[in-house]
């Protein structure tokens, strides 16, 4: 007996037990009219958002982290253009990150999309520049902690070995600065990727927007809510499974 | 070689070094002694400017170190400088650590730089570690391996910020036969130290260093055996 006939006899019973209740309203979520295409239709939106977001918040982040550290780096006294130039980008850097940080996801999202481009219609996308500009924030603050948190005498070894700044950088605080930061980092991607789910609030068309549009259909959220649950956390295992792979990869100096 | 004229560095309120105008001539060897605290490793690191001085000038063989337009890189490319803590790159192999500055600054090629490496490597016994990474190694293995460090860059002066101070007892004896062979071929070296040993067997001039003021220099024999100053005579009655 296929799947449609045991769904049509189940919804025949007049009283149905609860696992045959079950089935149907599995059915209903899944199999009925290939509605399992339009989860999948809102996983690869989910996959494409966090791309794009997580781009952008590199990007982002790296860029605030370097400005900001260097900054800090800066040898103090020496008052040329440049450096009042870095002083001024350092505070939009600074107000950039309180912002962000100090207002809910959520709210941004609907700033973003409600207001700021109210007018467009490619929800996905402000979505997703919603959440880069979000990560950004706090993919800058995970660099800057990381770069932070190293031996100064690291970079007063390349320093007085006669490297310049970026040098240093580039070979010896970057990679290891790396290193560090790669489960804070692995943290904050899990978070963006499970943020994805917020834009469905300005109708993003992902995992969660195809749920609610079968539960408008069918007024059973059970299922649909579970497969998207499942959805994300199975793209959160593969994720950590690689993210352990290029953590043990990384820890090969560290043997003894 | 380094000429030091009116040097003064504080951190807010605290002066850590008073006035201090001091020469250091070629092939010199002067070691820097006194109590903590006493501002012996800041006035070293002012020397290749890992700490701005607040006022004052030091310059390096004619090049004014102090001077913003000066290129620092360029200055430090010739004083070698040894950290109490090593400094190693932990995410390099050794020979990587040894190469990179060369290399990078264009001083030699690649496999120029490994050579030199090597040869440098041997003579400090450790040739069959240039493929390892620094967490192999121990205490004194390390710093032997940051002194062939800054030595790769043939630097014309060395500095040493209490280069045995975070070793165990057992390991100092080596780091401190590398240096002397150092101090033999005629390299001039600052070293700040508390192995007065080392002061008295390898030093051309000893600095007595406390608040912040050299207080007394002298040869290492007369240093020792007849110290001038009260604080000086306290000092060697409590390290000797």
């Amino acid at each position: 007996m296929d799947l449609a006939q045991l769904y049509e006899t189940f919804k025949g019973l007049e009283n149905p037990s609860i696992w045959q209740e079950f089935y149907v309203k599995f059915y209903n979520a899944w199999f009925f009219e290939d509605r399992w295409m339009s989860y999948f239709r809102g996983l690869v939106t989910t996959i494409e958002v966090t791309v794009i977001a997580l781009m952008i918040g590199v990007i982002l982040g790296v860029l605030v982290a370097v400005i900001r550290t260097a900054h800090d780096q800066q040898r103090p006294g020496s008052k040329n253009i440049l450096n009042i130039l870095l002083g001024i980008v350092n505070l939009v850097c600074k107000i950039y990150v309180t912002i962000i940080r100090g207002t809910p996801m959520m709210v941004q999202l609907m700033i973003m999309g409600f207001v700021i481009f109210a007018s467009s219609r490619e929800a996905t996308l402000v979505g997703a520049l919603a959440l880069g500009i979000n990560s950004g924030a706090y993919v800058a603050e995970i660099i800057r902690g990381g770069l932070m948190s190293l031996d100064p005498g690291q970079m007063e070894a390349g320093r007085s070995l006669g490297l310049g700044y970026l040098d240093t950088m580039r070979f010896i605080i970057i990679p290891q600065a790396f290193k560090a930061i790669l489960p804070a980092l692995g943290n904050e991607f899990i978070v963006l990727l499970k943020d994805t789910s917020l834009i469905s609030v300005i109708a993003g068309k992902e995992i969660v927007y195809f749920a609610r549009a079968i539960i408008t259909k069918t007024y059973e959220p059970m299922f649909p809510y579970l497969i998207t649950a499942v959805m994300y956390l199975i793209m959160v295992l593969i994720f950590t499974w690689l993210q352990t792979k290029l953590e043990r990869r990384l820890r090969q100096s560290d043997r003894r | 070689m380094i000429d030091v004229k009116h040097l003064t560095k504080s951190f807010g309120d605290h002066l850590v070094l008073n006035d201090i105008s001091e020469h250091i001539y070629p092939g010199e060897k002067v070691v820097v002694i006194g109590p903590s605290g006493s501002g012996k490793s800041t006035f070293l690191r002012c020397l290749n400017l890992l700490e701005s001085p607040t006022s004052g000038t030091i310059t390096f063989n004619g090049m004014e170190i102090t001077n913003p337009k000066s290129n620092i890189d360029l200055i430090r490319r010739q004083m070698g400088m040894v950290f109490q803590h090593f400094n190693l790159f932990p995410n390099m192999t050794i020979r990587k650590n040894i190469t990179l500055a060369p290399v990078r600054t264009g001083l030699m090629k690649q496999n120029e730089a490994d050579e030199v490496a090597m040869t440098l490597l041997r003579r400090v016994g450790l040739e069959e570690k240039a493929d390892a990474y620094p967490a192999q190694l121990s205490g004194g293995q390390k710093q032997r391996i940051a002194i062939v460090r800054a030595l790769a860059m043939q630097p014309k002066v060395m500095l040493f910020d209490e280069p045995t101070s975070a070793l165990d007892p057992e390991m100092v004896g080596e780091v401190l036969d590398v240096m002397k062979e150092l101090a033999n071929e005629g390299m001039t070296m600052v070293v700040v130290t508390h192995e007065m040993g080392f002061a008295r067997e390898v030093a051309s001039r000893v600095l007595f260093m406390a608040d912040g003021n050299i207080l007394e220099q002298n040869s290492p024999k007369e240093f020792f055996a007849n110290p001038q100053h009260e604080r000086t005579k306290l000092f060697l009655s409590k390290v000797l």
